[in-house]
């Protein structure tokens, strides 16, 4: 029996049929084609799925999609402000804190809560934060200091 | 003269970083076509058992599902890699007789939803007869042995032997030889993105188009052809983005052969993607391998012979196994001259799925072994790690016969960097810390062509448009080493112009010239010379028509820089480059400029036109009585040529020790009569962030000669030293010597436990 959803993604609100099964990750990227999400393992072991939801860094892959009805999700589509890059990720890119690019949606929305919620991390703060999320390519080294760059940054904005 | 670039050298950032940062970046496990099916593979529960039948009627039943292939729908024959050696070409897209590994696909189901599909798979009744299986590739050689495939005895695979010199010779003349002996585990490619391929059959040209997230693209629609027993040219395979690969999506795999049986069958798309536990139990990983060792030495550490055997654990089928296999014996040579020199190792089929390239692949577990072997012959002459290696290595133009050439070769100043920067960085240790060392190289490229392409190794096709700007079309792969943002430097400063002028349009068989894809870090030497070529010729054009136009004596020389081109003593006297590209276009009675350059490696040897090499420190703690290894920075000299973009080669380095840190403390493959004992990403465990120590690279620049701009291999390297470096600290901090790559606490406790031993009986 399919249950309605309603909740905000990427500040639109949407209202969509879903079999109640399914995992947010599984709508995020099936039925609003918002792919930038990707999973890597399946048993919700490797964080690349992560969304923001009300504020809150979350694992797509280990909630139903009916438990995100009535809230705010963003996604790492919604980060960019128009054409223009979020600080966030333009650190990234100038950083090298990413290779392959199939965890950096997942690094980046962690990376998005850590910093709304501690403006000034030590790389200590990020480790601890971060420890979940795996990378294949990069080391974690330089995602790191593309966090430690995007909090000058966002500092800088202010 | 001293080279002068403006893009070459500067640290760039990635030029996929806007895609793969907001979301855009289609992978191929992103991709879906209207109408499209979900293709799920049964797969054998046993490790080695004929196929009696297989009953796929009750699934047949089950609504939504639209096709079931098995062995008997392939039309083709066997595939592989060696195509040279069609004996060597082993891989089928279905199992046939019988099953070889536990977790080879039998049979595929096409449905309208992935949950139907995999209900469908349960439906289908597979009629086994268990045979004996071997998992050990001491045991796989014995007569009596189970055979894995029928026709190669003793499960023999593959043998090489290279020598050079004389070895027995050598050791006769050596002051103090040594024996020593190890395993070396197998270790899993885990890329963040599975293999998954989406194949769409067009029924009125009877083409196929197939995306698949795989590093070369040629070699899949080989593959593809070999396997669909159709045209190479009548396959088009498109790479999106790909989410790692590191040697282990070099084969053509059952996601593309199967998705593409399905489409021609069903006329519909079909999608498959492997779960994390079908990649891991399925999908290619680094050879195990048993390694003896002996090496000979002059009293003052000179080193006057080596000799080498192995015996590696190839698992089902060849893949580029056979290719590791013989560059085990090349690497663990590097970067040193070895007078007398034997190596002779053979693979074995087991029943275990297969193993492959996977980065820094044929140097990784021997490089361990002759690296740490090393280390203590140096302690037993009472000779220091670095002197020992500054005794032995190559100088430029070293050859080792019949097999390489050494070009340039910045070694020696790199241990003379590293001698100097080590006595500042970590002036002294504590007590139970040490410092290892580890001396690396790596190949640029393989010259050996055991795919038998008849193409270049790599081509490239630039277009100038009237307003200048550019498009590149190549065939190379970018898989997240970084290849498409040095592909469009190399473009850029051949061309004398922005990285913003040019489009490039990568990794698709229909519309770009062959290359043979990204493995042993060929990309940057091998394309980027086929790029340089293509950019120089339209370059030439446009140098020329500005002579003409300036009318300078023909002796003044002209450059292409910063969207002019000029003469380079007079600089005010010049054009810009938009303008000069608009009156060629005029000249060329208006078709755009185009210009094609491809790359073969020529009298270079058997191995590699150039090799990057230097040499690796790591300081470790070592905990004496729990066993923990703890990794506290890691201090790297490298000479790979001139550095095309320092900041992506930074970061391959970070990834190569990373992935090189994991080999020895923390990944493994347990293995119990062919079952992976840990197929996820919760029990195989790869370094965390917090386990992650510093990495402080150091450049020697030379230049190659054979590479563009005198770039060579870089960062794939600093893989192999990782262990050894690592395995070395411990041995400077213990005495512990280890007899395997694996430096788990058990492993480390008990070797200290050896030392400690050892060393009270001297007493």
């Amino acid at each position: 029996m399919k249950q309605i959803l309603q909740f905000t993604v990427n500040g639109e609100p949407r209202e969509l049929l879903i079999d109640p099964k399914k995992f947010l990750v599984e709508v995020l990227r099936e039925d609003l084609g918002l792919t930038g999400t990707h999973w890597a393992c399946d048993t919700g072991a490797c964080c690349c799925c992560t969304v923001i939801m009300d504020g809150k860094a979350v694992k797509s892959c280990s909630i139903l999609a009916m438990q995100a009805n009535g809230r705010e999700v963003t996604t790492i589509e919604g980060l960019a402000d128009g054409p223009n890059l979020h600080p966030i990720q333009q650190a990234f890119i100038d950083n090298w804190a990413l290779q392959c690019g199939f965890c950096s949606s997942g690094q980046i929305m962690a990376a998005k809560a850590l910093l709304d919620e501690n403006p000034s991390p030590t790389r200590e703060d990020i480790q601890l934060q971060m420890d979940g999320h795996l990378c294949r390519c990069t080391g974690f080294n330089m995602i790191q200091e593309a966090i430690l760059d995007a909090a000058e940054r966002l500092k800088g904005q202010k | 003269m001293k080279r002068e670039y403006s893009i070459i050298g500067k640290p760039t950032g990635n030029v996929d970083g806007a895609a793969k940062t907001t979301g855009e970046a289609k992978y191929c496990f992103d991709m879906s076509l209207p109408n499209q099916l979900y293709g799920k593979h049964l797969r054998s529960p046993y490790a080695h058992a004929r196929i009696l039948s297989i009953d796929t009627s009750e699934a047949e039943k089950l609504q939504g599902v639209k096709a079931i292939i098995t062995g008997k729908d392939v039309p083709g024959g066997k595939w592989g890699l060696w195509r040279r050696f069609r004996e060597l070409c082993d891989q089928i897209a279905l199992a046939d007789d019988k099953v070889r590994f536990i977790g080879e696909p039998v049979a595929c189901v096409a449905a309208t939803t992935k949950d139907i599909a995999e209900q469908a798979i349960e439906l289908i009744n597979v009629e086994y007869e268990p045979l004996p299986g071997v998992f050990d590739p001491l045991e796989a050689i014995k007569d009596d042995a189970p055979l894995v495939h029928d026709d190669f005895e003793n499960n023999i695979n593959a043998t090489r032997h290279i020598e050079w010199g004389n070895v027995d010779e050598g050791f006769a003349q050596a002051d103090y030889t040594r024996e020593d002996k190890f395993t070396c585990f197998p270790q899993a490619v885990a890329s963040m993105e599975v293999h998954n391929s989406l194949a769409s059959y067009d029924k009125g040209s009877k083409r196929l188009t197939v995306w698949s997230s795989t590093q070369s693209p040629y070699y899949l629609q080989l593959g593809l052809a070999d396997a669909l027993k159709m045209r190479e040219g009548d396959i088009r395979v498109i790479k999106p983005h790909v989410g790692g690969g590191f040697g282990g999506k070099n084969s053509t795999m059952p996601d593309s052969t199967s998705a593409a049986l399905l489409s021609m069958k069903t006329g519909r798309p079909v999608k498959i993607v492997f779960n994390r536990e079908e990649e891991f139990i399925s999908t290619e990983h680094r050879t195990g391998m048993h390694v003896a060792l002996k090496i000979g030495l002059k009293k003052d550490g000179k080193i006057v012979a080596r000799e080498c055997k192995v015996i590696t654990d190839g698992g089902a089928y060849t893949g580029l196994g056979a290719t590791a296999l013989y560059l085990s014996g090349i690497f663990q040579t590097f970067p040193y001259k070895i007078p007398n020199y034997r190596y002779d190792a053979f693979r074995t089929y087991t029943n275990k799925v297969w193993a492959t390239s996977v980065r820094g692949f044929g140097a990784t577990p021997t490089v361990y072994c002759a690296e740490s072997q090393l280390d203590r012959a140096a302690k037993d002459l009472g000779i220091d790690p670095l002197q020992i290696r500054k005794m032995n290595v190559m100088e430029p133009g070293y050859e080792a016969p019949g097999q390489y050439k050494v070009d340039s070769c910045g070694i020696m100043p790199c241990i003379e960097k590293m001698e100097k920067r080590i006595k500042e960085k970590w002036p002294k240790v504590e007590e139970n810390e040490g410092i290892g060392f580890s001396a690396f190289a790596y190949m640029s490229g393989g010259i050996f062509n055991w795919i038998d392409t008849p193409y270049a190794y790599s081509g490239a096709r630039v277009q100038v448009n009237i307003d200048g700007t550019v498009d590149l079309f190549t065939q190379a792969s970018d898989i997240g080493q970084g290849h498409n943002t040095v592909s469009v430097m190399i473009c850029a400063e051949e061309l004398g112009i922005g990285m913003e002028d040019i489009r490039l349009h990568p990794a698709d068989t229909a519309t770009t010239p062959v290359d043979l894809g990204a493995w042993g870090s060929r990309e940057t030497l091998m394309n980027g010379n086929a790029i340089k070529m293509a950019a120089g010729q339209i370059k030439q054009k446009l140098v020329d028509l500005a002579r003409a136009k300036l009318g300078e004596n023909i002796a003044y020389d002209l450059v292409a820089k910063d969207k002019r081109i000029y003469l380079e003593l007079r600089p005010e006297r010049g054009f810009s480059y938009y303008d000069i590209v608009r009156d060629a276009i005029k000249l060329n009675d208006g078709e755009p400029l185009i210009g094609t350059g491809h790359y073969t490696p020529h009298n270079k040897g058997m191995i590699s036109p150039a090799y990057g090499m230097g040499i690796m420190a790591i300081k470790a703690k070592v905990d004496k009585e729990i066993g923990h290894i703890e990794p506290q920075g890691v201090l790297i000299v490298h000479d790979c040529g001139q550095e095309i973009n320092p900041l992506g080669a930074r970061g391959q380095v970070e990834g190569s020790v990373h992935m090189g840190l994991g080999y020895c403390l923390c990944e493994d493959m347990p293995n119990d009569n062919g079952m992976l004992l840990n197929p996820s990403m919760n029990d195989y465990k790869i370094v965390r962030q917090r386990d992650m120590p510093q990495i402080e690279l150091m450049d020697v620049p030379t230049y190659e000669a054979e590479g563009p701009f005198g770039a060579k291999e870089a960062a794939e390297a600093t893989i192999a030293p990782t262990a050894p470096a690592l395995a070395n600290a411990v041995f400077a901090a213990t005495g512990a010597e280890f007899d395997s790559n694996v430096l788990k606490p058990e492993k480390v406790l008990k070797a200290i436990r050896a030392a400690e031993a050892k060393k009270a009986q001297k007493k």
